[in-house]
């Protein structure tokens, strides 16, 4: 995990012009380089948006992409849209977490890990697929899946 | 090149470069990309390059949009013949190129039928009429000059020559509804927006498709973003908006870069920024990424979203073409349905009015996915039975199935039966079936999935994206949850499906927004066509072998091959049998987990009820 400094967190936000309008690209911004939002960041873009931080806080809570806690390095996503899970997702999702020791949702303590689930990314031939760091896998089986880990 | 007027568009585009007389297309759709389309194209770029082929103005070997047959990808298809390959792997990539790309040969073991090559033959394209998706194939999507070739930007040429009324004329004309699931008449919210009172007007395209098994919209913004770009320009122009929007998922990070890339360009040339075309009409147009939140597809939390707020629905009373982004008229469209406005703006409404069926005029991109033989993104005209897609341009069920079900309109459409198959794609007929249209996705369910599982599995969803602003869709949604729980699980009580249809209908009537009230369709959809699944369920028997402990397997042993398939899938040891013989279940042994249920080809396999439930 990256500690925020204020320097790092100035270069991220200084390109944005003060406008509430930007208020969901610059958390996405500051969540790509930290992997999550941390409190010095909400802080800081309420402050260069003049925006209560009451309204940046609703906003980093709302939006599944923003997260306040920090996510794995190496983040294994399972697709859970329809087509996936007629084929079978909920087995895949299953043997990767026997397979990380988590829960689906969850990041390892030591944040090297993270189990979760996306709603569909349009890849449904292929289904049920896993990506791992943004490749994707195809025709999921519970052992393939295992081995992926 | 910055055009200062339409006349040096037109000059430009007609002196433009030739290209090779003959090319490779390569999919680059999701599903083929996923599978290593720059991996093969790459492949094929290199033996071109060693087969001495001198590029002209351009490859030989392109990246193209989605070529629809995902699950025959990757996929390769050739200009000028029309073939298409499937299944293409790198190693294929020699004899691609010596056959096809210098000799003009098809390479027939690649192909579906060796003796008929040609795509336009086969039976998945057969019945299309690919309009919106006509460059896919045809196009580099990242390159400015492939657009102009094939007569883009020639509406927009059009257009300021006709002048802003005749545009808007055009569109109501045409009778264009909405595809992003309402069907509402585009026409009506033009004249409703161009007549609002206001300096300060937005158009804004929706492209956060978040309905899952439905990948129309990414390929269409990944595929041909400057379709979408040209018709929002004409939409603005004729509407009087100097700003847009396009709104895209945040699962999509392609898209956003080829809209991105491909907004560059035409600010580059003069087609979008100020004075367009000499016409004195000003537009600017950006992207915005979603924050992954489902409810933003729906119009007013699209748009408090791009405001930097939750993307939370308010109530309409309203109209967004009065108040709508920032309080200012906006007139907001599904990216298919903009894509549609320049063909409609060049080639006139009555021309438009000749393709679907009366009330539902044009063609519409459906994502054809589940249980079926041949998964894949079809163009169909509107009004085409529900039948032709999944069995001609689908191929039916999977060896040994049978199809139970077909889902439209994603989470808050419904499920129909085999017996309503017949029925048209359109708007209107759909919703008295009990279901939508919505935006074009059709999931095909066979005999192995459960329609109480499928409900499950939509209210699951729907209840996780719920925005919890109003109380029936927040509380409603984690009450059928739980009851679908309890009859999936065999803790369900006789009367519980009288109980969630109840709470449905209400959720129905009291929501909010239109997902709220369209949330429970999946629950109301399936206890009216299958409610003997739902009281088997209270019974404790599930007749799909999905929900696991609620059925045993018997044995068909007229139908059993001896194929061993079923004994090898078996975790607990329950099915025994040597060789070829007809294999039998030990039900003492067997755990009900369904295991078997889908290894078995001949429909030999069979659940009933466990015996303590009979």
């Amino acid at each position: 995990m990256t500690n925020p400094d204020q320097k790092t967190l100035n270069s991220i936000l200084d390109g944005y012009p003060g406008e509430p309008v930007n208020l969901l690209p610059m958390l996405q911004a500051v969540q790509t380089k930290f992997r999550y939002l941390p409190r010095e960041a909400i802080i800081l873009v309420a402050e260069k948006l003049s925006l209560p931080k009451s309204r940046v806080f609703a906003v980093a809570n709302f939006y599944r992409a923003l997260s306040l806690t920090p996510k794995g390095e190496k983040v294994f996503t399972v697709c859970q849209g329809t087509a996936c899970h007629l084929r079978g997702a909920p087995v895949v999702i299953g043997a990767l977490e026997k397979a990380l020791g988590l829960n689906l949702g969850q990041t390892s303590p030591d944040g090297r890990y993270g189990l979760e689930s996306v709603n569909c990314l349009g890849a449904c031939a292929l289904a049920p697929v896993v990506t791992v760091d943004g490749v994707l896998h195809g025709a999921m089986t519970a052992k393939k899946a295992a081995k992926l880990v | 090149m910055r055009f200062a007027d339409p006349d040096q568009l037109q000059d430009y585009c007609l002196n433009l470069p030739p290209v090779p007389p003959r090319r490779l297309w390569v999919c680059g759709g999701p599903g083929c990309l996923a599978s290593g389309a720059e991996d093969l194209l790459a492949a094929l770029r290199m033996e071109a390059t060693k087969s001495g082929l001198k590029d002209t103005a351009e490859l030989s070997c392109e990246p193209t949009g989605c070529l629809g047959l995902c699950q025959r990808g990757q996929l390769v298809t050739t200009e000028p013949d029309g073939y298409v390959y499937e299944k293409v792997s790198v190693e294929d990539a020699y004899e691609i190129v010596d056959q096809t790309l210098l000799a003009g040969l098809p390479v027939s073991r690649l192909c579906q039928d060796p003796s008929d090559p040609k795509a336009k033959n086969h039976p998945f394209y057969l019945p299309q009429k690919r309009l919106i998706m006509r460059r896919f194939g045809r196009i580099n999507p990242e390159r400015f000059d492939d657009y102009l070739r094939t007569g883009g930007y020639q509406a927009l040429a059009l257009a300021v020559r006709l002048g802003p009324e005749e545009v808007a004329f055009r569109i109501e004309a045409s009778g264009l509804r909405g595809r992003g699931g309402s069907g509402f008449p585009a026409g009506r919210k033009w004249k409703a927006c161009r007549t609002a009172e206001g300096d300060q007007k937005y158009v804004l395209a929706n492209g956060d498709e978040g309905d899952p098994g439905a990948f129309m919209n990414r390929s269409l913004m990944e595929g041909d973003p400057l379709a979408i770009i040209e018709g929002l320009t004409l939409g603005a122009y004729a509407v009087g908006a100097n700003q847009g929007y396009i709104y895209v998922r945040h699962e999509y990070p392609l898209s956003v870069a080829r809209l991105r890339l491909s907004i560059s360009n035409a600010e580059q040339c003069g087609l979008l920024g100020d004075n367009i075309l000499g016409s004195g009409f000003s537009f600017k147009l950006s992207v915005v990424e979603g924050g992954g939140a489902f409810v933003c597809g729906e119009s007013t939390a699209l748009m408090a979203s791009i405001e930097g707020r939750e993307g939370q629905p308010r109530v309409k009373y309203v109209r967004s073409t009065e108040r709508g982004l920032w309080d200012k008229p906006t007139l907001l469209q599904n990216v298919e349905t903009w894509a549609n406005v320049p063909l409609i703006v060049e080639n006139g409404p009555q021309w438009f009015k000749s393709l679907g069926s009366e009330s539902n005029p044009g063609t519409k991109i459906f994502s054809l996915v589940g249980q079926v033989r041949r998964s894949g993104l079809a163009e169909l005209p509107l009004g085409t039975k529900i039948r032709t897609v999944v069995e001609e341009v689908g191929g039916g069920h999977l060896p040994g199935r049978f199809i139970k079900a077909v889902q439209t309109g994603g989470p808050s459409g419904g499920c129909l039966p085999v017996s309503e198959l017949d029925l048209p794609l359109d708007f209107d007929r759909l919703p008295a079936a009990g279901t939508i249209m919505g935006s074009g996705g059709l999931i095909v369910i066979d005999d192995l999935s459960c329609m109480v599982d499928v409900a499950r599995y939509f209210t699951k969803f729907l209840m996780t994206e719920s925005c919890g602003k109003c109380l029936p869709c927040r509380e409603g949604l984690a009450v059928i949850d739980g009851l679908l729980n309890d009859l999936c699980q065999s803790k369900a009580q006789i009367g519980d499906t009288d109980k969630l249809k109840e709470l449905a209908l209400t959720l129905s009537e009291t929501a909010l927004c239109g997902l709220g009230q369209s949330a429970a369709n999946p629950v109301i959809s399936t206890i009216r066509y299958f409610h003997h699944e739902y009281i088997e369920h209270e019974q404790g028997y599930c007749r799909s072998g999905r929900c696991q402990g609620m059925f045993i397997v018997n044995i068909d042993s007229d139908l059993c091959s001896g194929c061993g398939a079923c004994q090898t899938a078996c975790p607990s040891g329950a099915i025994i049998g040597r060789e070829r013989k007809v294999r039998q279940v030990n039900t003492s042994k067997c755990i009900s987990c369904g295991a078997c249920l889908a290894t078995c080809h001949f429909g030999a396999l069979k659940t009933a009820r466990r015996a303590n439930h009979e």
